[in-house]
């Protein structure tokens, strides 16, 4: 039996290397699959508790963040193709149009 | 004593941590998105190891198939190569690594007061399928039909952003 503290800090550790890779990368394309990974460790979570306590309640709203990452993934990716073919970069440094 | 089951959670838990740092480290972003394909295949037989079963499957189908396939496909679409290493500002220095390990701490003590309150996951205590689509569609059924309106207006929303105009 696994205690589900474990996949509690599973899911601390990933969403906060997700958040590292959000801050770090300079890849459009990277920083966007970092919001995935961090969707992911939220999901793990969701399951843990929904099995630790007995529910699948849990489970449920685990198929709406997938439903709603897979939409998310299909307009931002279109988001980033108009991006890259307008600024000819995938550098966010690069699309600084509302910076001071 | 160790028992099976929690050698298979040290190794699925070692290959995602892993596969995270590696979205981190790689600089090409097609080594990114195979280190990510890496953790959600391990995330999947996570889910397995915990009896959700349909999770598990479509964790794999629609993350590691699917979406990760969009992901790829845009990548090479854009020829994406090497990202460009930049400077970091004072700020983000004095300012954000306090900040994060301040969060980091909140979430750690979080986490160590729960301990004591969790039962324990029991593999396979509820055999989830069946309950999850009783729930999905009784009570959960109106969640369930925005979700396929928001999936049309995201189709619709894909189309008018990637088309060229003229």
């Amino acid at each position: 039996m696994v205690p589900t503290n474990y996949y509690l800090i599973l899911s601390a550790i990933l969403f906060g290397l997700g958040v590292l890779a959000f801050v770090f990368k300079r890849n459009i394309i990277t920083i966007f699959m970092a919001i995935e990974l961090m969707l992911n460790a939220v999901n793990l979570a969701f399951v843990a508790f929904s099995q630790a306590l007995h529910k699948p309640d849990g489970e449920v709203f685990v198929l709406f963040v997938i439903v709603v990452a897979a939409a998310e993934a299909a307009v931002g990716l279109g988001i980033i193709i108009l991006t890259a073919r307008n600024r000819r970069s995938l550098n966010v440094e690069r699309v600084d149009l509302l910076k001071l | 004593m160790i028992s099976g089951v929690l050698v298979i959670f040290f190794v699925l838990a070692g290959l995602a941590v892993l596969g995270a740092v590696s979205l981190i480290w790689q600089s090409h972003p097609i080594h990114s998105a195979l280190s990510l394909i890496l953790v959600m295949v391990s995330l999947a037989g996570l889910y397995l190891l915990m009896g959700a079963e349909f999770i598990a499957a479509v964790q794999i189908i629609v993350y590691g198939g699917a979406v990760m396939v969009l992901f790829i496909f845009v990548i090479m679409l854009l020829n994406a190569g090497v990202e460009e290493r930049t400077n970091f500002s004072k700020l983000a220095t004095f300012g954000g690594i306090p900040l994060a390990l301040a969060l980091g701490s909140i979430i750690a003590t979080a986490i160590a007061r729960s301990s004591g309150h969790l039962p324990v996951a029991t593999e396979g205590a509820l055999s989830s399928t069946r309950k999850l689509s009783m729930l999905l569609f009784s009570e959960f059924v109106y969640p369930f039909e925005l979700t396929s309106f928001l999936i049309l207006v995201a189709i619709l929303g894909a189309i008018v952003l990637a088309q060229r105009e003229n």
